[in-house]
């Protein structure tokens, strides 16, 4: 199964390496990892998507916590939470695929970034889900190249 | 001796931060990245440098030392290949959990990452193989990392800590300022178990008709061999030991078992099998105890303490995880055991049976010398009392089976990793660290040989280590496997015409030493060998070639289900 974990880490050189040195080392599942500062400048919030059995996930949770630069693991996947990814995706353009192409971007709510004669560069947020989907959808009209930022993901608010 | 506030250069501060963490010993090899810290030791009275002839030395000793006395050890090398060198030392110290602080130079902070004259990315490499790991890149921040460091290998499980130091920020000065407080905000062990767990532990052994106690080096680090022996004689439960939690549980107790798993004893693994209650404390289901998986003591619940949480349910899913130290679990169990007890005389005195069934034993014969001879003479005639050392192979697990160990910190040897050479370096350590009590090494020709240089350290320090070489020319454990599951074809294991006559080797490096080939001469030597204290002395014992470590559950089998003598290899398909 699919489990989203949020980590609190120092931020220091090296850190992203210790964490993903730790799933490789251990044979673990990593889809996906981003990391950036968070309010505080001496903390990162890492965000990492891995899949495995309950077992695996458990012992995943516990050697994150292992890790001395690491000050907090949630596994958000059972808790209210939003998850964003952003996808940059550059297609092939011409006269016969813009108007088309123009529309499916309007309907994911994408943003064109850049135009050039030949190329549309649009940026997509959205759940991993959504972007999967706009990468399917858009497929046919040619990919030059894509970038997509791996999940971010935060608690939901409470009331 | 340097204060608060002085302003001092950076190698300066490493001696007063070694200082102020009342460091004896560094085991160290001097070098260019370090030329500025041999300058100011030059001049240090009051920590002694031991200089070892290779850096793999240098860990192994370091490690020696800290298990014998329960301190951190202390390395210093050099950058680049002396750093390099240390690897497999760190390593083995990571996977037996035990204490160490090793100090790397490294290239000045100008030149990191320009592939420089003996630089090495060392925290790079060591990074999975290290508990933690610092790079110092200011000389302000060198006291504060120190402080860390010792703070982080000694507390929870302990481990290997290495801090690597630029050359410029040895030379580099600032204001000493010693942090008399640790605070590591992702660093917050647990120590103190959880009382609810405990007491549910407590009804679960109340409860028990067949527990038994399956302990680890746990508890030797936490230093709970008393509250061990406590509630295993107060609450009538048997004891079994991995090879590195022997002595925790005097092994000529009754209730003693020796030690269970691959080479374990018979009853210890019929008991493993049987039981109804598994309380494993301080150990971590290591495969070489468990075997396979699945046929590991089903019909048990299972209890476990671990100051790790990642320890438990990684190999075998238990019923009742405690987190904590295993002083604190074994004292809260015995406060919180009911006074009713079950009668456990049935348990007892069928495991009893399975010791008669197939007992620890072993033939002599007046013209040839058997391994499990002399470990037994050792024990008899040091009476369980010497700080053991092992290398790694048949006569480590001799020495788990034969050598009667009653303390804890008795036992030295490479669990996890399985280092051969690390025999003769870890005595050397160990000697620095106890004058009490006899350091005897066993070791084999093949580990003997990759770390021999020591032997020098040795004898230069006059460390009156017993260097007992269990010589039969072979890397004996390989060809047991090679003779039992590959078909009979010795690729490589036979060293006969190849060893040098290690007598004259011993000789050579200045170390008195003797060779003994039957029982009468074996027991002399051992006899002259423990009187000797001038220095170390090597007993070249010549036993018989093939023997083979019996009893033996093969790789991956189950524990219940052991070789118990040498059967012929082609009927065992």
């Amino acid at each position: 199964m699919k489990h989203l974990i949020s980590v609190l880490v120092e931020n220091k050189f090296g850190t992203l390496n210790r964490v993903a040195a730790m799933f490789s080392a251990r044979g673990f599942n990593l889809e996906s990892i981003s990391i950036g500062e968070t309010e505080d400048p001496e903390i990162s919030r890492m965000t990492i998507v891995t899949r495995g059995e309950d077992r695996i996930i458990s012992q995943v949770l516990k050697q994150l916590n292992r890790l001395v630069d690491t000050i907090k693991v949630t596994d958000l996947t059972h808790q209210p939470h939003v998850e964003r990814e952003l996808l940059l995706l550059s297609l092939k353009l011409n006269k016969s695929t813009q108007h088309e192409i123009f529309e499916l971007a309007n309907v994911f709510k994408g943003k064109v970034v850049d135009i050039k004669q030949k190329s549309i560069t649009i940026e997509f947020v959205g759940s991993p889900d959504k972007i999967n989907t706009a990468i399917d959808l858009f497929r046919p009209f040619g990919i030059r190249e894509l970038a997509r930022s791996g999940a971010v993901a935060i608690h939901r608010g409470e009331n | 001796m340097h204060n608060n506030g002085e302003k001092l250069i950076g190698s300066e501060i490493f001696f007063e931060c070694l200082r102020r963490e009342n460091v004896e010993y560094i085991f160290g090899y001097p070098g260019g990245a370090l030329l500025k810290v041999y300058e100011t030791l030059h001049d240090v009275e009051d920590i002694e440098h031991i200089l070892v002839r290779h850096e793999q030395g240098a860990t192994h000793m370091a490690e020696g030392y800290a298990r014998a006395t329960g301190r951190p050890g202390v390395v210093l090398v050099t950058s680049g290949p002396g750093a390099t060198n240390t690897v497999t030392g760190i390593t083995n110290a990571y996977m037996d959990s035990t204490p160490l602080v090793v100090f790397t130079g490294q290239v000045p902070s100008t030149l990191i990452g320009n592939d420089a004259f003996q630089e090495a990315d060392i925290v790079g490499i060591t990074r999975p193989i290290t508990k933690h790991n610092f790079l110092v890149k200011d000389v302000k921040e060198l006291a504060s990392t120190i402080r860390k460091a010792f703070y982080l290998a000694t507390n929870g499980r302990p481990g290997p800590v290495l801090v690597d130091m630029p050359k410029d920020v040895l030379n580099a000065d600032c204001i000493f300022e010693w942090p008399e407080s640790v605070d590591i905000r992702g660093f917050k062990p647990t120590i103190k178990c959880h009382a609810n767990q405990v007491q549910k532990a407590a009804k679960m052994i109340a409860k028990a008709r067949r527990p038994l106690l399956y302990v680890g080096g746990g508890v030797i680090t936490a230093e709970a061999s008393e509250e061990l022996r406590k509630l295993a004689i107060d609450q009538q439960i048997p004891v079994t030991m991995t090879l590195q939690g022997l002595g925790a549980f005097p092994g000529d107790h009754p209730l003693s078992m020796g030690m269970l798993g691959m080479h374990g004893t018979y009853w210890a693994n019929q008991a493993v099998s049987n039981c109804d209650l598994l309380i494993a404390v301080g150990a971590r289901f290591d495969d070489r105890v468990t075997g396979k998986v699945d046929t590991f003591a089903t019909q048990a619940y299972k209890i476990h303490n671990d100051i790790d949480p990642t320890n438990v349910d990684k190999n075998i899913k238990v019923d009742l995880p405690v987190v904590g130290d295993s002083k604190d679990f074994l004292a809260s169990l015995i406060e919180a055991m009911p006074k009713a007890k079950e009668d456990r005389g049935a348990w007892l005195s069928e495991i009893e049976a399975w010791r008669k069934q197939c007992p620890l034993d072993y033939t002599v014969e007046p013209d040839s010398l058997k391994t499990e001879f002399v470990i037994d003479e050792v024990s008899k005639q040091t009476r369980g009392h010497a700080v053991v050392v092992t290398d790694v192979g048949q006569h480590q697990m001799w020495t788990s089976q034969y050598y009667k160990f009653t303390e804890p910190r008795s036992i030295i040897t490479s669990g996890g990793l399985g280092t051969m050479g690390f025999g003769l370096p870890s005595a050397i350590g160990a000697a620095f660290g106890v004058t009490d009590r006899p350091v005897v090494l066993f070791t084999g020709d093949g580990g003997l040989m990759m770390n021999i240089q020591e032997l020098v350290t040795a004898v230069f320090n006059k460390l009156p280590v017993k260097i007992f070489l269990i010589n039969n020319s072979y890397l004996g454990m390989v060809r047991q496997w090679q003779e039992l599951f590959h078909q009979e074809k010795y690729s490589f294991t036979d060293l006969a015409s190849s060893n040098p006559d290690f007598v004259k080797v011993a000789e050579a490096f200045g170390c008195k030493a003797m060779s003994a080939s039957n029982p009468e001469s074996a027991r002399n030597a051992i006899s002259e060998a423990l009187a000797y204290n001038d220095g170390p002395v090597l007993v070249d014992f010549r036993v018989i070639r093939k023997d083979m470590v019996f009893p033996m559950v093969p790789a991956g089998g189950s524990i219940s289900d052991m070789l118990l003598a040498r059967l012929n290899p082609k009927t065992m398909v």
